[in-house]
């Protein structure tokens, strides 16, 4: 099955090594592809605050536009990183399948445009292709230096599981876990997985977003981690950009390392560092002392 | 002078919204809101209450009560981090956090929200940005954020910038989509549209944040 990459604005930009390690991880797995031609913003959270309607509606150009892309009667699998990207469709895709009046308004509207948007397409998740799909055990297969005695902390956010994900469990998922334990890492006991970060609030409200984010790293730190995973961009960012703005503010320094899934998964396949976008995180990653050591410097 | 302080807090039933609960519940979903039994679990399941000048229980309640003012004027909405925590644990399954945008929304069509208060702002600026482009370019989305709030602050973040940009994590190059104009259409087919169904009368609205 060939999956239509849907990258949102930020795995172009903050997100890159995001976009970089996911595509990198996919290639050697042999998952094929395929980025959304013409894709537009998913109408996230900032803009549903305005209108919904236009929200669900830029939501739905994507879906028409991933149903042509895949042709008729083949199955429309978008893969989406980017958390917020990933509930914003999928909220368009519930809100159209259960209110039939907002579904008769959307249609009209692409219909403007000659989309057409049937329902077929399917909102994915990279972490449910490679558990669900893909399955461990091609996964546990392709590692070659596995993370042994790297403690790792997965970090799921909050809109990646709630409130419509059906791959994981709302209040404790793990796929990410299993991920990580299938690259011989070991995952780190800890209550706030799926606590949020702050979102864009670290960067309008510094005060009340970023403490947010420190209430994490701050307990990641003390349950003894090496690393946070995260799966998604602005996860990421607010946990590691405003990392010494928050030592500086904050009762305890902060310095840990947060990188995406898929880097930590394009380590233990042994894959080119470059390739991975590891030189593009601030906070380095350093590889298990036991394989050889070898570490990235910012 | 006022002789009290408080004065201004003593409400009468004549200044409430006796349809600002209908206009809210008119939105998918929305009429859960007459069934809030207010246990407060959204409230203790909010990792924001304790910053907001309401706690979302209290705004259920007021909404339900008619406090339109009181509601579109409040901070507590766009505070909303839209974690979806409190809808994914309410007993009564109340959609919280699309209650809070249908608020956002309103205050908007009314111009009560505050103004200057960043996270409108960036609401505003995002939507302008896609509807002009089809897609939103972090950097200019920040730039135009600060110059409208407070570019002093600007100058505070330019050691973020120059980091992300010596990572290659800053793109200056303003993004777009190609077929604009197919967007376009697909936008203003739905122009005058809303989801949230306005019903007749509804008490002035006093107190204007700015």
């Amino acid at each position: 099955m060939s999956y239509i990459y849907f990258p949102g604005c930020s795995l172009q930009s903050t997100g890159k090594p995001y976009e970089e390690s996911m595509q990198a991880v996919f290639a050697a797995l042999n998952i094929p592809i395929k980025e959304l031609d013409d894709w537009n913003c998913c109408g996230a959270t900032a803009y549903m605050s305005i209108s919904e309607l236009k929200s669900f509606a830029l939501s739905a150009r994507n879906m028409a536009l991933a149903e042509r892309q895949a042709g008729a009667g083949n199955s429309a699998d978008m893969v989406v990183p980017c958390a917020a990207c990933y509930l914003g469709l999928n909220k368009a895709h519930h809100y159209l399948a259960e209110n039939p009046d907002l579904n008769a308004k959307i249609k009209g509207a692409l219909g403007v445009a000659g989309l057409n948007y049937s329902g077929r397409a399917r909102i994915r998740h990279p972490l449910d292709v490679l558990v669900n799909d893909i399955g461990m055990k091609a996964v546990t297969e392709r590692v070659k230096q596995p993370l042994k005695g790297m403690k790792v902390a997965c970090y799921y956010g909050c809109q990646l599981v709630r409130p419509y994900a059906d791959f994981d469990d709302q209040h404790e998922p793990t796929t990410m876990d299993v991920i990580m334990k299938a690259l011989g890492a070991e995952v780190v006991d800890w209550p706030l997985k799926t606590r949020c970060c702050g979102g864009s609030l670290t960067g309008t409200v510094p005060d009340v977003g970023q403490r947010l984010s420190y209430i994490l790293l701050r307990e990641a730190k003390k349950r003894g981690c090496d690393v946070i995973a995260t799966a998604c961009p602005l996860c990421q960012f607010n946990l590691e950009c405003y990392q010494s703005e928050m030592s500086r503010k904050y009762e305890a320094p902060v310095n840990v390392p947060v990188a995406y899934f898929t880097q930590l998964m394009g380590m233990a396949f042994g894959l080119d560092h470059k390739k991975l976008g590891l030189k593009r995180l601030f906070v380095p990653v350093h590889a298990p002392a036991a394989v050889g050591g070898s570490h990235v410097a910012a | 002078m006022n002789r009290w302080e408080g004065w201004h807090k003593v409400r009468y039933e004549s200044e409430l919204a006796p349809h600002f609960a209908a206009e809210i519940a008119s939105i998918p979903g929305g009429d859960h809101l007459y069934s809030c039994i207010q246990c407060g679990t959204c409230s203790g399941m909010c990792p924001l209450s304790h910053h907001m000048d309401f706690t979302p229980r209290q705004i259920i309640a007021m909404i339900r009560a008619g406090f339109k003012a009181d509601v579109l004027s409040s901070y507590t909405t766009w505070l909303c981090a839209s974690c979806y925590s409190c809808t994914v644990e309410c007993p009564k399954e109340i959609k919280l956090t699309d209650i809070m945008y249908a608020a956002k929304r309103l205050a908007i069509r009314e111009g009560v929200y505050p103004k200057r208060f960043p996270i409108a702002v960036l609401a505003d600026e995002f939507f302008k940005s896609v509807e002009r482009n089809g897609r939103s370019s972090e950097t200019w989305l920040l730039t135009r954020l600060y110059l409208r709030t407070n570019p002093f602050k600007m100058l505070k973040q330019a050691g973020l910038g120059m980091r992300l940009w010596l990572h290659g994590r800053l793109g200056l190059k303003p993004e777009s989509i190609e077929r604009k104009s197919e967007l376009r259409s697909i936008l203003k087919a739905l122009e005058k549209e809303h989801m949230i169904k306005r019903k007749g009368n509804t008490a002035p609205l006093k107190e204007v944040a700015s």
